[in-house]
């Protein structure tokens, strides 16, 4: 118990590094200068990199929430009698969902939603992240052992008692190796948002791939590289948190 | 109390059970039994409606089962399960009170339950309570499973091989202690087991079926001694003899007047000698009675020492209880090569002895001693 809040503080103490490291564009102008002498410009000039990191964070908050909030229910759905036909259909359309380029899916959804809106990407994201929520949630319900929900029902639970009092927090490690992942592809991913004016880290990196800029690239990049990391333990905590003791 | 009345269970084509009727009466136990496939587990699963009947009615107590849910049925009927199912994320105690629990019990009433029951089923209280499951072995887990089946003391139990998964010592250990507590709480249990021994062991009745058909439903006695068929004769197996000694225990044909000598005094030889008539054999006692070893007062008499006649043991070793089955003590007393073996309580007290002879009797004269009831027969 002691050592899972010793992490908390630890991750609680890089998110603080983190963000200081993001306020400060000099340290980030000097690094880069000395790496691109010869460029005329090495920072993002059109938003400073705090704001930039927000608005990253905005969209993949949001698109994971909403993966999060399809993903699971449709992971416990087709573990249900009910849905247990849709099993094979569920999968095959994640799967898709993944193999399926993000950029592609954004073009497709920008007629649908216009540009510069963010409601595209999120989309996009949504979309592309729900497969490791999905086959999380279904591979950790199905890790419960039977004999478990035998004696469960057995003993006079309800569906949603089985499923809320045994399935789930037993399930719950699994699931949420399944959204850690998701939330990690998520922040590499919303790179690609800018393309259609969604804004955040990808927007250095496009406007220095237009312009040549190597300077651009490598800031959008570290800072969403940072940030994956910083997330991955952060969500890592999480993980332990809500695994039940036993 | 529990009643099945032409209960018919088909899936697809193949009838997994097939028109049975058995009646348990409160306080019995019965046991399922048959080769696998034949429809015993399913017969248990249908008395809580974990399984559905295609047709026929089931009654529990005087209310057929079908006229309250599901849930609330199950509520009333403690299940226990082979592969045990404790809830793995949850102490102990907290799996024992998961009826209670679903019942709105107040935490005190539940707290004071756990203490009660796991000293019932032989684990100490304090330090079983916080462990979790991973953390017992197979019999401790089973019998935190029998004691979570018992929580909201439900006047049935349905139990579906629950000895199964254990090591046959363990297993023997806890069908004793099954038999000591339905002694004591007179459940009504429906048992399933494809083990024959742990059926005439537990069972006031046994419904053998196979097929899905019930062949013969009666005591363990008439099973062995009048078997219906020629199936259920060759089912309950060709040592029918020693079976029987499996339902007869120690004390029904203990013999108490043994002789015995209280060591204590360094003139033993003498009072050994004045005790030592009748018999070749007495037993040797300490101050409390407790078995420390014989003498052989043929050794005595031919003019051995004291020393040389006198044979120390640990009774641990060499002794029975009680309520042991005659089948376990007749096997103690090949395995040592005895013609006769000690008796005594948990302490090593000696309440006497059981004899080769007096097994024979039991032998032959079969019904004398057998605890079952009368020979009617069941449904069918």
């Amino acid at each position: 118990m002691r050592r899972r809040w010793t992490g908390v503080a630890l991750v609680g103490a890089g998110a603080l590094v983190f963000g200081y490291v993001v306020s400060r564009e000099d340290w980030w102008s000097l690094v880069l200068r000395s790496l691109f002498p010869d460029l005329p410009v090495v920072v993002f000039p059109s938003a400073t990199l705090g704001q930039l990191v927000v608005q990253h964070l905005g969209l993949v908050l949001v698109s994971s929430a909403v993966t999060i909030a399809i993903g699971i229910p449709v992971g416990v759905w087709v573990t249900r009698p009910s849905g247990r036909d849709f099993r094979e259909l569920v999968s095959a359309t994640v799967d898709l969902g993944q193999t399926f380029p993000p950029i592609a899916v954004l073009a497709l959804m920008m007629p649908l939603f216009g540009i510069g809106t963010p409601l595209p990407a999120i989309v996009a994201l949504a979309l592309y992240g729900m497969f490791p929520v999905v086959s999380g949630t279904v591979a950790g319900l199905d890790s419960v052992p039977p004999a478990v929900l035998d004696a469960a029902r057995g003993m006079g639970m309800g569906r949603w008692q089985v499923l809320f009092r045994v399935e789930l927090p037993l399930a719950a490690r699994v699931i949420m190796a399944g959204v850690r992942t998701s939330v990690i592809i998520n922040i590499g991913t919303a790179t690609v948002a800018a393309a259609t004016g969604a804004g955040g880290l990808g927007s250095p990196i496009f406007s220095g791939i237009n312009t040549q800029n190597g300077a651009l690239v490598l800031e959008g990049a570290a800072a969403a590289a940072m940030l994956a990391v910083l997330a991955d333990s952060m969500l890592a905590r999480v993980e332990d948190l809500v695994t039940p003791a036993g | 109390m529990i009643r099945l009345e032409e209960v018919t269970k088909r899936y697809g084509e193949t009838l997994a059970v097939d028109r049975l009727s058995l009646e348990v009466g409160e306080g019995e136990v019965c046991v399922l039994i048959g080769p696998s496939g034949c429809g015993k587990t399913t017969t248990l699963r249908m008395i809580n409606r974990l399984i559905e009947p295609t047709s026929g009615r089931i009654m529990v107590g005087d209310r057929d089962i079908t006229s309250v849910t599901p849930e609330e049925l199950r509520r009333g009927l403690g299940y226990a399960i082979q592969s045990v199912g404790l809830f793995p994320h949850l102490t102990v105690a907290e799996n024992i009170v998961t009826v209670p629990k679903l019942l709105g019990w107040e935490a005190s009433r539940m707290q004071a339950r756990v203490g009660e029951l796991l000293s019932l089923v032989g684990l100490d209280a304090t330090s079983y309570r916080g462990k979790y499951p991973r953390e017992l072995s197979g019999g401790e887990a089973q019998r935190v499973g029998v004691a979570r089946a018992l929580a909201a003391d439900p006047p049935v139990l349905l139990m579906d091989e629950p000895f199964g998964a254990v090591d046959p010592l363990n297993r023997e250990r806890l069908q004793g202690e099954f038999a000591r507590i339905q002694k004591e709480l007179h459940k009504t249990v429906v048992f399933v087991t494809h083990d024959v021994d742990e059926a005439i062991r537990l069972a006031d009745r046994i419904a053998l079926m196979r097929d899905g058909r019930l062949q013969q439903y009666d005591t363990p006695e008439n099973l062995l001694d009048h078997p219906a068929s020629k199936f259920v004769h060759d089912f309950m197996g060709a040592d029918r003899a020693l079976k029987r000694l499996g339902r007869v225990r120690v004390d029904a044909v203990m013999r108490s007047e043994v002789p015995r000598i209280s060591d204590g005094s360094d003139a033993v030889a003498a009072a050994q000698r004045a005790a030592c008539t009748a018999e070749r054999f007495s037993y040797l006692v300490d101050q409390d009675g407790r078995l420390e070893g014989w003498i052989d007062c043929r050794l005595l008499d031919r003019g051995g020492s004291a020393e040389s006649a006198i044979t120390h043991v640990d009774w641990r070793a060499t002794t029975v209880r009680p309520d042991t089955s005659l089948k376990e003590a007749l096997s103690h007393m090949l395995e040592l090569g005895f013609r006769s073996i000690a008796v005594t309580d948990e302490t090593g007290r000696l309440l006497g002895d059981v004899a080769l002879a007096g097994i024979e009797t039991t032998l032959t004269e079969g019904d004398a001693y057998s605890a079952g009831g009368p020979a009617e027969g069941g449904a069918q």
